[in-house]
């Protein structure tokens, strides 16, 4: 059999998304330099959070409120919702509801032909990436600069950002100095990441004065006084908002929480479990439009109002986007985040994409070893290794899985099921091991023994031992 | 039905039996013999703050009457350090405040824990002004350092007024190579005076 | 006390001293072994390839070989983890009495048996592996994840064997890469993740690797086989087993 076919019948292609997560893995390993150095760099961000965890005694406690606060505001979100929409309208900011992608896009859109924007600057924010808003614009002559540093580096390479916190964090120092040289015109070779920051400051400087609309995200939303809070280091988010006539603040429904009193909680989850440090630079609290300016809020469902309704992937909808789940994870440290093939990668990412596309994200679940470390780093408790287990059976179930694999199941089953079928097959497979081991020693059809030497098939079998000796 | 019915009838359908909410009543095991203001300068300065204690404001009238000899453009905005800049208003164009070499501000509370401090609306004159000069002062009373975020959201309101900020430390970035930049978009440096 | 030995389905294929040792350990340290003859495997390997729902005859087998046995204990943390959570049946009772009674081998020798003291003997460097389920599932030992008081129940086993050298590598409790089906599926991140974790053993210059699954040692057996190392593993149950 051609191993061509034999790799269809076992490997799932994903439609219309590319390569899958294994494929793009596999291509991803290749530089193995490379991985070494992307997974090291990912683990040092994951030890700057243990350090900074280990400072602070009552951490569980925390991550404990953290979980409660958020589990309680999803059961009664609808409330949370109208609550935080007429706070927020009281204050003079326009509420928008999006039920979708496309009409998030749309909205933006009226805004800024009603408007007559002509620039546009956009501080980091998941939800846009999930959108596609920058391509929705691009294609209707609309021009978005990002602005955080690490989210400019990747739109001047035309490539997605591969981490929700650290964009770039799969390009060296020679990627940006190449980037920067070819758009903004910095000294060939001159991989200083000092010079290299410098001149985006300059070049963003300009963006942020000249342009009339600001967009950003929404770390959280608080219901009891319709206001919002974004967090950042660059300061990237306020220089846009502050200085734009018209500020627009996408959010999913999920960023809101009840009172004030409950960011303490989440200021002090946050930046520890993204990157070690005790609080972002910047904890910018908006409430009120400044005098003159225009901000609109953009409250999205995009498919979680249907996570909402899955008892068992629900509290997916705690994420604080914080990626301490990207970091701590072996198999992402090992793919990077563009074998994810979507906007949030890593293991949440692998619980929440499902929910938005069955077909084109049933790989996902299976990137992963189930080894729990993702949901102990997670500041809000998400059992993530336990819902990665429990989506795969869902996928099985609307089959979205290969022929090859269930017939493979099946007979596992049914000789599982079946005591003496185990046993003879097993004497059997072990009989044809030790006398026709090139089946097995075959690196186009057994893909463990590419890299791996095949255990030796002992003779006996424990039980045939046992017989033997015990009984 | 529009999208704001769809979505919040498709959420009450789908979202679980209440839950109750927590109360949030840390004891914070570590805050029981800890010199908050020495907890706050070392963390400031871990990231990338600068921090000077001072018994009188004298020495800053004095800096900003030097910077201001040297041909700087500086931004005054406590009137106890002499003359304010009434040209800073809530609606100055971002082109003007571009030039702004250091601006002299007041906070309300600092954050023993992280090192922040909360900055009104009213106290910044211009939303603008604590990101888009090129260094920040920060004026503190040294009796106003809190522990932790907790008792910071007691002590502020933060929606008293239209904006505030938590403020934590000069501007950053480590997204090329994770090598640490100071100085990213926002101010290139904070210096936090703490006076008593 | 009688305990029913459930021996994980590779091991019985291919790793048959582990289950000798183990047999043997326990009885030496006083135990009653019956080992359950129709018994084939606890149906993890379908399970977590998403095929759950086929295993309700391999659990009706599980169950009909060890409802009569007062404990149930297997040289293997991932197979005990899956059963503790997974294992149901009609009759409910049978699979939860099952359940609440099985014990990896190392967790029975320390909760259970409550041993103090072995008279093992293997003067050799041995570095640890850390299996992922039997931690973080079974709470075998403390996470570097978490802020909390520092323990290791195979750690506390093996630091009683005469003569063993224990190191830890510096990544003390990352996955193999071994994962089910994910070592075939995912074979480049699962073979890198292996061969990183044998690099780190290599910084120690250990001799053995060690461990609680035979899972992750058939692994990184297999990848120390096609480098050509010198290095072995061997399963916790051996050691322990030595005099």
């Amino acid at each position: 059999m051609n191993p061509k076919n034999f790799n269809r019948l076992f490997f799932v292609p994903i439609q219309g998304a590319g390569l899958s997560h294994s494929a793009a893995a596999e291509i991803f390993n290749k530089d193995e330099e490379r991985t070494d150095w992307h997974d090291e760099t990912l683990w040092f961000v994951r030890e700057k959070r243990d350090k900074a965890v280990k400072q602070i005694s009552e951490w569980e406690q925390l991550r404990t409120l953290g979980s409660d606060i958020k589990d309680h505001t999803l059961s009664n979100l609808d409330v949370y919702l109208a609550e935080f929409e007429k706070n927020a309208q009281a204050n003079g900011i326009k509420i928008h509801w999006a039920i979708d992608a496309e009409e998030h896009n749309e909205i933006i859109l009226g805004i800024i032909r009603e408007q007559k924007v002509q620039q546009v600057v956009k501080s980091k924010s998941m939800l846009t990436e999930e959108c596609h808003l920058n391509d929705y614009l691009a294609q209707r002559g609309i021009d978005v600069v990002d602005t955080d540093l690490g989210e400019r580096i990747v739109q001047f390479r035309n490539e997605p950002p591969s981490h929700i916190v650290l964009p770039a964090i799969h390009l060296k120092k020679q990627d940006v100095s190449e980037t920067f040289h070819e758009h903004l015109g910095t000294e060939k070779g001159n991989n200083d990441p000092q010079y290299l920051t410098e001149a985006a400051r300059q070049h963003l400087r300009e963006k942020f004065i000249k342009s009339q609309l600001a967009i950003t995200g929404v770390n959280f939303a608080i219901a009891s006084t319709g206001g919002f809070v974004v967090c950042t280091n660059e300061g990237n988010a306020d220089m846009g908002a502050h200085a734009a006539k018209i500020h627009v603040a996408s959010m999913g429904i999920e960023k809101i929480i009840p009172k004030v009193e409950h960011l303490g909680v989440f200021l002090r989850l946050l930046a520890r479990s993204a990157t070690g440090q005790p609080i972002t630079t910047y904890s910018s609290h908006f409430h009120q439009p400044r005098v003159g300016q225009q901000m609109h809020i953009i409250i999205v469902d995009n498919g979680r109002t249907k996570q909402l309704g899955r008892p068992d992937f629900r509290s997916s909808l705690k994420c604080i986007r914080c990626a301490a789940c990207f970091n701590t994870c072996p198999v992402y440290r090992r793919s990077g985040g563009h074998s994810y093939h979507t906007a949030v990668a890593g293991p949440i990412g692998s619980i929440l994409n499902p929910n938005l596309d069955m077909k084109a994200n049933a790989d996902l679940p299976f990137a992963s070893t189930l080894c729990g470390s993702c949901s102990n780093v997670c500041p809000v408790k998400i059992d993530i290794h336990v819902q990665l287990y429990k989506w795969r059976q869902v996928l099985v179930a609307e089959g979205f899985t290969t022929g090859g694999k269930k017939v493979a199941m099946k007979g596992m089953a049914f000789v599982l099921s079946h005591p003496s079928i185990y046993r003879i097959s097993g004497k059997i497979g072990r009989w044809i091991m030790r006398v026709f081991p090139f089946i097995f020693n075959n690196k186009s059809f057994n893909p463990w023994y590419k890299q791996r030497e095949m255990p030796e098939a002992p003779e006996q079998s424990f039980r045939d031992w046992y017989k033997k000796n015990k009984k | 039905m529009n999208s704001r019915e769809k979505i919040l009838g498709a959420i009450s359908i789908n979202k679980p039996s209440l839950i109750e909410l927590p109360v949030i009543d840390i004891k914070s095991t570590s805050s029981l013999s800890v010199d908050w203001v020495d907890e706050f300068i070392k963390t400031l300065e871990s990231i990338g703050g600068k921090v000077v204690q001072l018994s009188s404001i004298d020495l800053i009238k004095l800096e900003i009457q030097q910077a201001k000899l040297r041909g700087e453009y500086i931004v005054n905005t406590l009137p106890v350090l002499g003359e304010v800049n009434n040209e800073i208003n809530p609606t100055m164009e971002a082109s003007l405040l571009e030039s702004i070499d250091r601006a002299y501000i007041e906070g309300s509370i600092g954050v023993a824990e992280n090192g922040s401090v909360w900055l009104y609306e009213h106290q910044i004159k211009n939303r603008l002004l604590p990101f888009i000069c090129q260094h920040l002062v920060i004026c503190l009373n040294i009796n106003k350092i809190v522990p932790n975020m907790h008792e910071a959201y007691q002590q502020v309101d933060v929606a008293k007024e239209g904006y505030g900020v938590f403020l934590a430390g000069p501007s950053k970035t480590a997204d090329i190579e994770q090598s640490l930049v100071i100085g990213a978009h926002g101010a290139r440096s904070l210096l936090v005076y703490l006076i008593n | 006390m009688k305990v029913g030995l459930f021996i994980p389905c590779y091991v019985d294929q291919f790793y048959p001293k582990v289950a000798v040792a183990t047999l043997e350990l326990l009885e030496k340290l006083g135990c009653e072994v019956v080992f359950p003859l129709n018994q084939t495997c606890c149906g993890q390997p379908m399970a977590n390839s998403g095929f759950a729902s086929l295993s309700e005859g391999c659990d009706k087998n599980f169950i009909a070989n060890f409802g009569e046995v007062d404990y149930v204990v297997s040289p293997s943390g991932s197979c005990v983890l899956h059963v503790k959570e997974h294992l149901h049946d009609q009759n409910e009772t049978k699979a939860s009495y099952i359940r609440r009674n099985i014990y990896e081998l190392t967790e029975f020798i320390v909760d259970v048996l409550k041993v103090e003291n072995m008279v093992a003997n293997f003067p050799h460097k041995v570095g640890m592996h850390i299996s992922c389920h039997g931690q973080r599932g079974l709470n075998l030992s403390s996470m570097s994840e978490l802020s909390a008081p520092s323990f290791s129940k195979p750690a506390y086993l093996l630091n009683m064997v005469k003569g063993l050298q224990l190191s830890l590598p510096k990544r003390e409790d990352e996955c193999c890469g071994f994962g089910g089906t994910f070592c075939v599926f995912e074979e480049a991140v699962s073979v890198k993740m292996g061969k990183d974790r044998i690099t780190e053993h290599a910084t120690n210059e250990v001799e053995y690797i060690t461990g609680v699954d035979v899972s992750c040692l058939m692994h990184l057996e297999g990848i120390l086989k096609r480098q050509g190392s010198g290095v072995k593993t061997i399963h916790i149950a051996e050691i322990l087993n030595t005099h």
